[in-house]
């Protein structure tokens, strides 16, 4: 421990500090514009000058300077507020000082510290430096005049995101913030450097002139758009989300999010079901009302035998719903329910199989890893920036069974067929002793190994294996599987999967294709298997008008995710809260009080009234799931089935990271990106 | 110090000579395995003598794969240095020195006997093609200033006479002796005014 004073008070800090994070835990405010507590330091700013004794009798950038024993600091003596004013008037030389029409007004940091810390007035009269704006795709909007070379976006680019397509040309005068050559920044974390800019140089294309930050209002909840569950905070301004920005939790997402996660957001305006519809004669949806749409399910429901009836949930539904539907499927006798509707084989003995054991923060205790059939890169960006950051630590060995893919960070590509895996058994693979050598070892394992017909044999073969190089060990886990399903970890924790002589989803699918089923409940499916079940009396409940409402015979309109207040259990298996930031549109309602509805119209009323009594019912039903935020280690258990691995390719579920729900695919924002990353693939061809 | 113009015409095709590989090998040679991006700035240079006195893209990228960094840092250096040129240069590239000492000396005058024989200005190009003059900063001859520099050499003590006499053996492809125009070294006009008594001797100074 160090000790030191700032502002005539005495602190002890810990070995390594700097003196500006000396000054944070002192209490005292140091204005800073380059310094991040998640990048490298760079120094280039000046704003974060102290005084500091003994050392030379100036003021030093307190960023960079280490704390060291018995120093004293001061941080608003006459000798600093005359440096951060000189500094801020050479940061405003050329800065154009538009903020009546930037986009970072009102949370612009220079805006800020130019008041707090700055002159009154400028002394110059010569003209500013002009800058061209720069292309750097359609999410990032660039005014680079107003660039103060804090060099934040090139050190996130490098360094988190891993792509080096940032950098700073020219010297002097003449620097430039610029992607290489102009082209897009090729990262899924891409937009990130909009919250990072200081100033409005770096800001939200899609976002540009919509809002003032002092018109939002800020609701905290969590992102839909992969299994990670990020924190975001939406805003809305009325019933409109206008942007997501990232929360801080150092245990899922730090401060990043991915650019789907940011984006995806434009889709909840398109394609909207806003009021029950109904199938008519001619084979067109008509709109319809409630009782109406309730009846004619009573009707399709009544004739037929619970066993040619079955339910599918999708990717995006949340706890609360899930759970309401079993229970109201329970109490009809359904056995055919699945949640599984790519296929996946797991979930259905013990938890530890399908969850991510470590936690994502776990990644960083790790010493080696082995990521099967699955691209993080895409199928969970800001999990692959955690990945990346214990790579940049060092001594981490990495190994892919799976996709070959530009991930950012090198590893050791040990194939791409499932045999692959077999032969990690044998001491002569290289990558055998690694794990074998290593103290905490980490297998993660993606859907692309597990959502074919042999991906229960895979599962049970890699618990062994798991078993066997020490990956579970006392007071470690290291067997992670990676969800991309949002809604799939709760699902799974309510059990929505069939009993043993229920039908799982792929033989749902396959069976209503052959017209083996009456009736299909779909809570929010969308895949594309959902085209097979034109036969059968199909109900979609549902936010978007996707794939599984141009089969339905009636239409059910739901909830999005911001509409509504529900639990999502992310991929570590920790349950978080969404909070309501708008209301859904026209008619629809959130998805467990339609059931809810239903289940009085059909006389089978399930036992709550309101959100309370549902989720009363939830903990009682599932205690782990009312720890919030909190991850319930589940006891290592057998899961999986034994058998001879056979021969498939290990392909990664996901192809087009831009577009993987019915939000994102209603998303403008999203088809422009695809757009710019199929432009970009012609020109490479 | 002017703005650094980058052509990045891809229509340029850069691969470095067989000779220029051997001279790679014994460049990288001098750096740790690990710390080979080291080598960047003297491949730069190396590839800019093979590309004609300039980088194009894709020179800067056959360098980059030499030494194993990213197209955006290999950018970023040769866009921070003067000596790099990211866009095509005359066959003598004119640097003239225009910071204090030089400019106090008559740099200007150089200028002038420049536009005069020419007929270009810093950052132009001549009709021909053949000369290109550049402003920059201090080239670290201030004892004998003004200087003037033809691509790798040193002319030092101009004026106006003699920047003529000198542009026009270019123009002859005959360029003068590099150096002191007025055939002094490094000491003042008049000759030396100290350690006169010393002189001579060994270790002197």
């Amino acid at each position: 421990m160090i000790k030191l004073t700032v502002d005539e008070k005495e602190i002890e800090v810990e070995e390594g500090c700097t003196v500006l994070q000396a000054c944070e835990i002192a209490g005292a405010e140091v204005p800073r514009f380059c310094y991040h507590d998640r990048l490298s330091i760079a120094g280039n700013c000046r704003m974060c000058l102290v005084e500091v004794k003994p050392g030379p009798p100036k003021p030093q950038a307190s960023c960079a300077l280490p704390a060291s024993n018995g120093q004293i600091i001061s941080t608003n003596s006459k000798m600093v507020k005359d440096a951060r004013k000189g500094v801020m008037e050479f940061l405003l030389i050329n800065h154009p000082l538009d903020c009546p029409i930037c986009d970072q007004g009102g949370e612009c940091d220079l805006q800020d510290q130019a008041m707090s810390f700055g002159a009154s007035k400028t002394r110059y009269i010569e003209n500013k430096r002009a800058v061209e704006e720069k292309s750097m795709g359609p999410l990032i909007k660039t005014n680079m005049t107003r660039c103060i070379h804090c060099t934040r976006c090139v050190r996130f680019s490098t360094e988190v995101a891993g792509v080096n397509d940032l950098g700073a040309l020219g010297r002097g005068e003449n620097m430039e913030i610029t992607t290489y050559l102009e082209k897009s920044i090729e990262s899924e974390l891409s937009a990130c450097v909009i919250d990072l800019c200081p100033v409005g140089a770096l800001t939200s294309k899609p976002y540009a002139f919509n809002a003032r930050p002092w018109e939002l209002t800020h609701i905290e909840t969590i992102d839909v758009m992969d299994g990670v569950g990020s924190n975001i905070r939406v805003d809305t301004r009325g019933n409109q989300v206008l942007r997501v920005l990232p929360r801080l939790n150092e245990e899922v997402n730090e401060e990043w999010i991915s650019d789907k996660t940011r984006y995806a957001i434009d889709g909840l305006k398109n394609q909207r079901l806003d009021r029950p519809y109904i199938r008519n004669k001619h084979g067109a949806l008509e709109p319809s009302d409630w009782d109406t749409a309730f009846n004619k399910i009573k009707d399709g429901l009544s004739k037929v035998p619970t066993n040619k009836v079955a339910s599918l949930v999708g990717d995006l539904v949340d706890v609360e719903s899930v759970f309401s539907l079993k229970l109201l499927l329970n109490k009809l006798g359904v056995e055919n329910l699945d949640c599984r509707i790519d296929g996946a084989e797991i979930g259905q003995d013990g938890r530890s199989g399908y969850i991510f054991n470590s936690g994502i923060s776990g990644i960083e205790n790790a010493d080696a890893l082995l990521i099967i059939g699955s691209n993080p890169r895409i199928e969970a960006p800001v999990l692959n920036a955690r990945i990346r950051k214990r790579y940049l630590k060092g001594n981490f060995p990495i190994g892919i069974i799976g996709p070959k893919s530009n991930l950012t960070y090198p590893y050791q590509y040990l194939g791409s067929n499932s045999l692959d895996i077999e032969k990690l058994k044998n001491k002569s693979n290289s990558f055998h002793k690694i794990l074998l050598k290593a103290e905490n070892p980490m297998i993660i394992v993606g859907m692309g190994a597990l959502v074919n017909d042999f991906g229960s044999i895979v599962l049970n073969f890699l618990r062994e294996l798991s078993e066997f190089f020490g990956v579970v060990q006392k007071g470690w886990n290291g067997f992670n599987v990676l969800q991309t399903a949002a809604g799939r970890t709760g699902a799974l924790d309510i059990g929505f999967t069939p009993s043993k002589k229920g039908l799982n989803a792929k033989t749902i699918f396959s069976e209503g294709e052959k017209g083996n089923l009456s009736f299909v409940w779909l809570l929010g499916v969308d895949s594309k298997d959902v085209l097979k079940l034109k036969k059968p009396f199909v109900v979609y409940q549902g936010h978007h008008g996707d794939v599984g409402a141009h089969i339905a015979d009636v239409i059910l309109p739901g909830a999005a995710y911001t509409e509504k207040s529900a639990t999502y259990v992310n991929t570590e298996g920790r349950p978080q809260l969404a909070r309501q930031a708008t209301y859904p549109p026209g008619e629809a309602k959130e998805d467990w009080k339609i059931i809810r509805a239903f289940s009085e119209y059909i006389n089978n009323k399930l036992p709550f009234d309101d959100l309370d009594g549902l989720r009363n019912k939830l903990y009682e039903d599932f205690p782990h799931l009312s720890f919030i935020d909190e991850i319930k280690k589940p006891r290592w258990s057998k899961f999986g089935t034994k058998g001879k691995l056979k021969s498939f390719e290990l392909n990664s579920t996901i192809n087009n990271f831009y577009m993987t729900c019915s939000i994102s695919r209603s998303s403008e924002t999203m088809a422009m990106c695809v757009d710019q990353l199929n432009r970009k693939k012609l020109v490479a061809e | 110090m002017s703005k650094t113009y980058i052509n990045t015409n891809d229509q340029f095709h850069f691969s470095f000579s067989t000779k220029a590989e051997k001279t790679i090998e014994n460049i990288l040679s001098k750096y740790p395995p690990q710390r080979k991006i080291s080598a960047v700035m003297p491949l730069l240079d190396l590839a800019q003598r093979e590309a004609g006195g300039w980088l194009p893209i894709s020179a800067l990228e056959a360098v980059a794969d030499k030494v194993g960094l990213a197209y955006m840092r290999v950018l970023e250096i040769a866009s921070f240095y003067t000596m790099y040129n990211l866009s095509p240069v005359g066959k003598w590239h004119l640097q003239i020195c225009g910071t204090t000492p030089c400019w106090l000396k008559g740099s200007d005058d150089i200028l002038n006997a420049i536009f005069d024989t020419l007929q270009i200005k810093p950052n132009e190009t001549s009709k021909t093609g053949d000369f290109t003059l550049t402003p920059v900063e201090c080239l670290g001859a201030c004892v004998n200033a003004p200087i003037l520099q033809v691509n790798d050499d040193f002319y030092e003590d101009l004026d106006y006479e003699s920047t003529k006499k000198l542009l026009e053996s270019l123009l002859k492809n005959k360029p003068l002796k590099f150096g002191s125009s007025i055939g002094r070294k490094s000491e003042p006009e008049t000759g030396t005014t100290v350690l006169l008594k010393v002189k001579g001797k060994k270790n002197a100074g």
